[in-house]
């Protein structure tokens, strides 16, 4: 218990020296928030304009999508800094000093949550420029919003592992790839899943990217009326779906990657 | 039990290497030990299992009072660790990173920026304070890394070679603040290449090679063995070597030892100048000729010349094994031979 308290106070720290660290280069945050916007436009104007779906607007229907996609893309950041941690000098502070063994990555993946809200800011601004509206309550929309922050956090513990198992940042986004894409483009991000062959259906189904993105889509109403009602469990449910994933991966991943730090730690 | 570092039987291997072979250290309280060795000796990896941060495969160590394996934990809150490289934040200013130092300490806040201020006037960076470390130069990174490790102002405090690479000022002036730390009675395990720098700061000397210990006294003991100052004189003609070596050995005050040349003299001496001067004179008296003369104070090189009949070359080469060889700051290696 006592260990939870540390880890999150120590965390803490680590998290604002992490922002410190944006406020000094804010060149590398400036970079990584272009993508969301260059995102939400090229889908917008090169999908959005020549797919059509019946009843509604696919430019609506996509915006939730780009979230999903860009928040899980986003955990990149997580596992290149932490990659970089881990070969900067003040890793030997660290490992030095009587702080909870898990609080560079607790500090980690919480300061990457600020990244993520002003990039989900960003891209809201964005879609609402170019069109994009919410249909639904305020309260509906907070927890569309809620619900892809905390998907986006559980994510950034699975790219912290990733970053804690490659030698070097750079390799972080290469590896990622492998797991990102598949996640990413076989989902309902981009087009309806009913269409996909049946393989990829099931995939698309249960993938959890898909449950976000679905989740978001109704709370922000942007489900076009006449849509047919998905049949897959987890369509059904994606905010149950995602919650249950989100605990999960976090549940999974912050033993492994704590785990994963000691060792790497161990190491001189 | 009065001693605050007490190791026993340390040893670490890496793949083809014993980077420490049994060692054993007793560093009783409010004491500074001198941990001396070239260049891949041990003594980073003795810090490193004294500071919880390596594990050894054999032996055990306790830390004021805990255990460095069993309870690690223990150990960390009671050290300050001041590493081989400086372990600071580049992004961060020289206050953001003692300030978060001091809460990672669990210091809290107040105490930790008071902690951090009055640290930065101590070691005179408090001009650079509210810079990033980035702008800061290779010895203020020292000595910002010398004030983490004082943050929390423990009992123990582990400093790996704190002044290699600094230039001559900066290293008077980082014993300065040595000094006047163990003056305040903290227990200090300091690493270092330069035997002057065991003899300005520690009580005791352990001096290590291939992670051994191959001596270990007073710096008075040890100088005593090495010989303190000596003269290194090169007579113009190999002929007239032992003429040259009848003529100084009124002036040893321990073996003459010759460089792997034979025309080269190490002759160990006390009294400095005045001595010099007297044995140029007998020399020229007896018509020796001089190619080259210096007067110096002892190296580790002299004194692992002393201790074990070779220079301090780096331990990784003096083996026979592969390993990696890392480069060699202390010692030229050299041919000696004693007699
Ligand atoms: N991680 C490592 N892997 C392999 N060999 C190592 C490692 N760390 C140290 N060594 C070897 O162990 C020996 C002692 O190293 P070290 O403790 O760093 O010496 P020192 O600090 O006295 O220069 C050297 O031969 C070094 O090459
Ligand atoms: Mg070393």
């Amino acid at each position: 218990m006592m260990e939870l308290v540390h880890s999150f106070g120590d965390g803490a720290v680590i998290a604002k020296r992490n922002l410190i660290k944006i406020k000094r280069v804010p060149e590398v945050l400036v970079f990584v928030l272009i993508s969301p916007i260059m995102f939400v436009l090229l889908f917008a104007y090169v999908f959005g304009s020549s797919i059509d779906i019946p009843g509604g607007s696919y430019r609506e229907f996509l915006i939730a999508g780009i979230f999903a996609q860009t928040v899980v893309f986003g955990a990149t950041f997580t596992g290149a800094g932490l990659a970089e941690d881990m070969q900067k000098g003040i890793i030997h502070r660290f490992r030095s000093l009587p702080m909870s063994r898990s609080a560079v990555i607790v500090g980690r993946t919480a300061s990457d949550v600020v990244y993520n809200v002003l990039s989900l800011a960003i891209m809201a601004i964005t879609g609402l420029l170019v069109g994009w509206r919410i249909h639904s309550g305020v309260l509906d929309a907070i927890g569309g919003f809620a619900l892809l922050l905390l998907f986006a956090y559980a994510f950034s513990w699975v790219m912290a592992y990733v970053g804690l198992l490659v030698p070097s940042p750079e390799v972080v986004n290469n590896a990622s790839f492998i797991v990102i894409f598949p996640l990413t483009f076989v989902a309902n991000t981009f087009v309806p899943s009913d269409n996909l062959p049946a393989p990829l259906k099931f995939f698309a189904e249960w993938n959890p990217v898909s449950a976000v993105t679905q989740a978001a889509r109704e709370l922000f109403g942007n489900i076009p009326a006449g849509t047919p009602q998905p049949t897959a469990w987890p369509l059904k449910n994606p905010v149950a779906y995602t919650l249950v994933w989100v605990v999960a991966i976090v549940a999974v991943f912050a033993p492994l990657s704590v785990a994963r730090y000691r060792r790497a730690a161990q190491r001189v | 039990m009065s001693h605050v570092i007490e190791a026993s039987g340390l040893v670490k291997r890496y793949k083809d290497v014993i980077a420490l072979d049994g060692l054993d250290l007793s560093v009783p309280a409010g004491t500074v030990l001198g941990l001396l060795g070239p260049n891949g000796a041990g003594k980073t990896t003795a810090v490193s299992i004294l500071t919880t941060l390596l594990q050894p495969d054999e032996g055990s160590a306790t830390v004021a009072g805990a255990d460095v394996i069993g309870t690690p934990h223990l150990v960390r809150q009671r050290i300050g660790l001041a590493g081989q490289n400086a372990a600071v934040d580049e992004y961060l200013t020289g206050f953001e990173n003692l300030e978060m130092i001091g809460r990672l300490y669990r210091l809290g806040r107040r105490r930790s920026r008071e902690r951090a201020r009055i640290l930065l006037e101590q070691l005179d960076l408090i001009d650079a304070a509210d810079r990033p470390v980035k702008t800061y130069s290779g010895g203020m990174r020292r000595r910002l890394d010398l004030a983490g490790a004082l943050v929390a102002e423990t009992p123990v405090l582990f400093l790996d070679e704190p002044t290699t690479g600094l230039d001559p000022r900066s290293r008077i002036d980082l014993w300065a603040i040595i000094k006047s730390l163990v003056a305040q009675g903290t227990t200090l395990l300091l690493t270092t290449q330069y035997l002057d720098e065991a003899d300005q700061l520690a009580d005791d000397i352990v001096v290590i090679d291939h992670g051994r210990a191959i001596a270990s006294g007073t710096p008075d003991e040890l100088k005593e063995m090495v010989g303190g100052e000596r003269i290194e004189v090169t007579v113009r003609d190999a002929g007239q070597a032992d003429l040259a070596r009848r003529t100084l050995v009124r002036f040893a005050v321990g073996d003459i030892q010759t460089d792997g040349r034979a025309e080269t003299l190490l002759v160990p001496i006390t009294g400095g100048a005045p001595v010099l001067t007297q044995a140029l004179r007998e020399l020229d008296l007896e018509g020796v000729a001089i190619r080259d003369v210096t007067l110096r104070r002892p190296t580790l090189d002299d004194a692992f010349l002393a201790l074990t009949g070779h220079g301090a070359e780096s331990s990784a080469k003096g083996r026979t094994d592969s390993a990696p060889a890392r480069d060699d700051g202390a010692g030229r290696p050299r041919e000696a031979s004693r007699r």
